[in-house]
């Protein structure tokens, strides 16, 4: 059985989507070596991800509860609650930075094989996704520490997984093509990243803006996710603003067609520009 | 015909040269000053920005491959055998134009694609062999036969950095030779690993091809490889199909490229460039080892004479001397040759032709293409008193039966003659 293939200008997007699936194992093959090559040049290796969530945590639970003795959701422990917005929020950074880096890392691929570009920087995605199942892991030690049970809730995390996974890809996609064009972007990833973790509701609960500028504030993406993971994770002390939760999904949305329009426009001449 | 598996259509692929730009790539910086530096200039330098030039990598190329085909594609630095590569292999879209390919197709225009050096043999053979688009399960059909073809059994747990060159060449190689597609595309590799690994793949590559029914498609400039190796020929210059053929028509209408050249510039002496000071009336390479009627190709191990003949313009007697810059091809200085450099005794010279004769010695200057860059006259070991740039261009082609085994590329700037004692 040959298969037929043919090559025209501006014609790549039939197959496009059949050689997606036909490399899919190079998604799994490019996370796996991200993944082996990190933990294999540093010296604390997995720890590293658990540890940067971690310390963060500390330092937000002293700042914002203790000095600035802003209010907790409900009965929930303060750090419980920056640590569970703390998970989606370094995921998105991660693979966001990650991502954006990931074709100028592999210019050596890009320029002598062909395969979907695509791949690149869903690899690093998925390569944060991992740091963020290991960084997870760890709020089984919190909910013992202080003594708290999640309720029911927690099983539907994954559908806000998902919805942090799809806003990633997404934003992730897009920085990616403009890094490649513009390559100054990446001193504006770490800044949008930076910034990011101060408008989002990171480090304090979002009950505690304003309820007129709420739906405004619901503008940033982030804002549903963080509150659906604080849902989940909290035994649903933080009530889940169904609103907020819809923006939230249609900013991901927007972003994820956004993102891939972008790159599959600026793929065609990668070889050539890089 | 059924058995066509590579069909182009008239396919081109163009390249836009930016003059403006000393980077290739844009940064957003300079995107925004070029914004607000047009609004405050009302526009006005529209036509500096824009001063763009295309560059025809390939131009209307139309060929048939038939199944089983080895096919070699030889042509001169820049002649678009890689561009067409890249385009077969679907690395970059082509402009305009059409393929059809029937079968999958693996290209290997670098050995070692992806290679991690923190990662181990092992895992490196799986990374290497899911990029160029073999599943786990053919990789893992297939481990032992790599590891044992690369020779690398023992050092299959180390990371590859910790490999001596060779062993990451040939691992490298490996991976690839292994590969089973129906097309498979391979550029100047070979010209890696040592003269006995070369034979191997040499080897691999013809079982393929052979005895598998597959359709390979090779870029070389080494035209002993090609010889031994293909059965079709394709040239290619400045982005055309020249010809198609039989390797060795190819190879020799190859060889005829470099006879081309510019080995002689000769001007009447009203025509000829110079100033007040002097002109340059002619300038010529030559052959003097071999009879100028067989030596239409120089080759590495030829004597050769460079005459420069000037009109000096200056009254009385004039202390004159010839400087030169000897290019090659990748822009090289590889020597400056100075008739003022050896001798201590200034020539003088009356008004009149004056004529310099130059020898270089044979076995000297490896093979590729040259360029005289500057040619100088020298008044008083100081004064320039007459620059000439890009006077002349010559190719010397390597003397085959110098070349051992060797399927590589040509290593060393210089091949000199040395003195052995043994």
């Amino acid at each position: 059985m040959t298969e037929v293939l043919i090559i025209e200008a501006g014609k790549s997007e039939k197959h496009y989507w059949r050689d997606l699936w036909r490399y899919r194992e190079l998604f799994y093959i490019l996370s796996w070596r991200d993944i082996k090559v990190r933990y294999k040049q540093t010296v604390i290796g997995a720890l590293w991800s658990i540890l940067r969530p971690l310390l963060t945590m500390i330092v937000f639970t002293l700042v914002f509860s203790k000095l600035a003795k802003l209010p907790s959701e409900g009965a929930a422990p303060y750090a419980i609650m920056v640590y569970a917005a703390m998970l989606p929020w370094q995921f998105f950074s991660n693979a966001l930075s990650e991502a954006s880096n990931s074709l100028i890392g592999n210019v050596n691929l890009i320029s002598k094989v062909y395969f979907p570009r695509l791949i690149i920087p869903t690899a690093s995605v998925i390569t944060s996704l991992v740091d963020f199942l290991i960084a997870f892991l760890l709020i089984g030690l919190l909910y013992l520490y202080y003594g708290y049970a999640p309720g029911w809730q927690i099983f539907i995390l994954p559908i806000f997984l998902l919805l942090a996974f799809v806003l990633a890809m997404g934003a992730g996609l897009w920085i990616t093509a403009l890094n490649v064009k513009y390559r100054d972007f990446r001193y504006i990833v770490p800044f949008i990243v930076q910034f990011g973790l101060y408008i989002s509701p990171v480090g304090f609960s979002s009950s505690i803006v304003p309820p007129q500028y709420k739906l405004l504030y619901s503008l940033n993406p982030m804002v549903g996710i963080i509150d659906g993971f604080r849902w989940c994770l909290l035994n649903g002390e933080t009530p889940l603003d169904i609103k907020t939760v819809l923006l939230s999904v249609l900013v991901s949305l927007f972003f994820l067609w956004l993102g891939i329009s972008r790159f599959r426009k600026m793929e065609k001449s990668f070889a050539d520009i890089i | 015909m059924n058995d066509i598996v590579i069909k182009a259509e008239d396919i081109s692929k163009k390249y836009i040269l930016a003059h403006q730009q000393a980077e290739r790539y844009t940064a957003i910086r300079d995107v925004i000053a070029e914004k607000v530096k047009r609004v405050l200039k009302g526009r006005a330098n529209k036509d500096v920005i824009q001063s763009k030039e295309e560059f025809w990598a390939l131009k209307n190329i139309n060929f048939e491959i038939k199944q089983g085909d080895r096919v070699g594609i030889i042509g001169r630095n820049g002649a678009g055998k890689s561009t067409l590569l890249k385009v077969l292999s679907r690395i970059t879209e082509p402009a305009g134009g059409r393929i059809t390919l029937k079968g999958r197709v693996a290209s290997l225009l670098e050995v070692g694609t992806g290679f991690h050096p923190e990662l181990t043999g092992r895992e490196n053979i799986f990374l290497n062999g899911a990029i160029l688009g073999m599943s786990r399960i053919e990789i893992r059909k297939k481990f032992d036969e790599i590891v044992a073809f690369a020779e690398i059994e023992k050092f299959l747990d180390t990371p590859v950095k910790r490999y001596s060159s060779g062993m990451y060449v040939r691992l490298a190689f490996s991976v690839a030779a292994h590969l089973e597609p129906e097309i498979l595309i391979v550029d100047e590799v070979l010209a890696v690993g040592d003269a006995q690994f070369q034979k191997k793949c040499l080897g691999k590559m013809e079982d393929v091809s052979r005895n598998g029914g597959r359709t390979v498609l090779f870029v070389s400039h080494n035209m002993t490889a090609m010889q031994s190796l293909c059965n079709i020929g394709m040239l290619f210059e400045k982005g055309e199909l020249k010809y198609k053929g039989n390797m060795s028509e190819t190879i020799t209408r190859y060889l005829k490229q470099f006879t081309s050249g510019k080995r002689k510039v000769q001007w009447e002496p009203e025509q000829a460039p110079g100033n007040l000071n002097a002109k340059l009336l002619k300038a010529e390479v030559r052959v003097i080892n071999r009879p100028q009627a067989i030596a239409d190709i120089f080759e590495t191990g030829d004597a050769l004479e460079f005459q420069f003949v000037f009109f000096n313009e200056k009254e009385g007697l004039t202390a004159l001397d010839v400087t030169f810059h000897l290019l090659d091809e990748m822009g090289h200085l590889i020597f400056v040759g100075s008739s003022g450099i050896h001798n201590t005794v200034v020539r003088n010279f009356e008004r009149g032709e004056v004529k310099f004769i130059c020898r270089i010695p044979a076995d000297l200057i490896h093979e590729g293409s040259y360029n005289i860059s500057r040619l100088l006259l020298v008044q008083d070991r100081g004064t320039v008193n007459l620059e000439i740039k890009d006077v002349i261009q010559f190719d010397v082609i390597s003397k085959q039966e110098e070349n051992w085994g060797w399927m590589g590329g040509k290593e060393g700037i210089i091949k000199p003659r040395l003195e052995w004692f043994y």
